[in-house]
């Protein structure tokens, strides 16, 4: 972002005719999914209270969700609200409501050291991946199709068979486990 | 590069699951609680997704493929979520605790 990115700005305020609209409001809504993962994830790991914790982390999805659609995938950016905001982050509530992890508990962070040492971690880490990501150049391929529905819907039932049955198969195992774990020592 | 056509690039999107792949890294090291830990994870998981998502975009010839994989993402997910509170649950029924601080049985 050099000085001269104001141009962008400024040309929302020109008449460019309806298709520099389009792109500026379409600019507009990508920069307001990025702040809301930006302050979900912030609400997210840094919030006193759990059930706060799981607001940000809805808002975070919903941010994602809406990064997904920039990315040409309306079908994921869909499954996304669906599964992540509509099932993990209930359950989640549901465990917290459970498990009522905020009562006689010690607030604040685990130890003097431990929310700087985590900092430090975190962005040593964070700007090692973002070094990493902007000096490499990446080959970029000729596209073969667009990634339309019907696409994923006819390589989930031809070439990604297997895999969707085994996904499926984990799903239930995954519940009986889930079911069997919470049940036992249920009646003491 | 404008700031309004900061979608077309894809070093946003990298640098944004940077950023918040660092966000689940703090959440992780510096929660108390098995739930907060489970959040963080899950701030962890979308921003891999995210990852998945751009090279899909930008970069990759069949874009069908990370969409794919995105869904199976997503599908185990959903398992390690509702697994890891299970036990989270398990765990509070015989230790009346989900502080990882109490949870020291196997510390030698």
């Amino acid at each position: 972002m050099n000085p001269t990115d104001a141009s962008g700005v400024l040309g929302f305020f020109m008449a460019e005719g309806l298709a520099g609209y389009a792109d500026a409001a379409s600019g507009i809504v990508f920069l307001a999914m990025l702040a809301a993962i930006i302050i979900g994830g912030i609400i997210a790991c840094n919030s006193e209270r759990l059930v706060r914790a799981v607001a940000g982390l809805a808002l975070c999805f919903i941010g994602v969700a809406g990064i997904y659609y920039f990315l040409n995938s309306p079908f994921v950016s869909m499954m996304q609200i669906l599964i992540y905001v509509g099932a993990v982050c209930i359950t989640i509530a549901f465990a917290i409501m459970l498990a009522s992890p905020e009562e006689n508990k010690k607030q604040g962070p685990a130890g003097p050291l431990s929310g700087p040492l985590g900092l430090i971690t975190a962005g040593l880490i964070t700007f090692g991946m973002i070094g990493l990501a902007v000096n490499t150049s990446f080959a970029v391929l000729p596209k073969e199709n667009m990634g339309s529905i019907q696409r994923i819907g006819a390589e989930l039932l031809t070439s990604y068979s297997m895999v969707f049955e085994l996904v499926s198969i984990v799903l239930l195992i995954a519940i009986i486990g889930s079911l069997v774990i919470a049940r036992h020592g249920r009646s003491k | 590069m404008s700031i309004l056509n900061l979608h077309n690039s894809l070093n946003t999107y990298l640098i944004l699951a940077a950023v918040l792949f660092g966000m689940g890294i703090y959440g992780l090291v510096t929660r108390r609680t098995l739930v907060g830990m489970l959040i963080a994870s899950e701030l962890i998981l979308a921003a891999s997704s995210i990852n998945f998502m751009a090279f899909n975009r930008f970069t990759a010839p069949d874009p069908t493929v990370g969409q794919i994989f995105t869904l199976f993402i997503m599908a185990i997910a959903a398992a390690e979520a509702a697994i890891g509170l299970s036990i989270t649950i398990a765990v509070y029924r015989n230790y009346k605790s989900v502080d990882t601080e109490d949870l020291v049985d196997l510390n030698g």
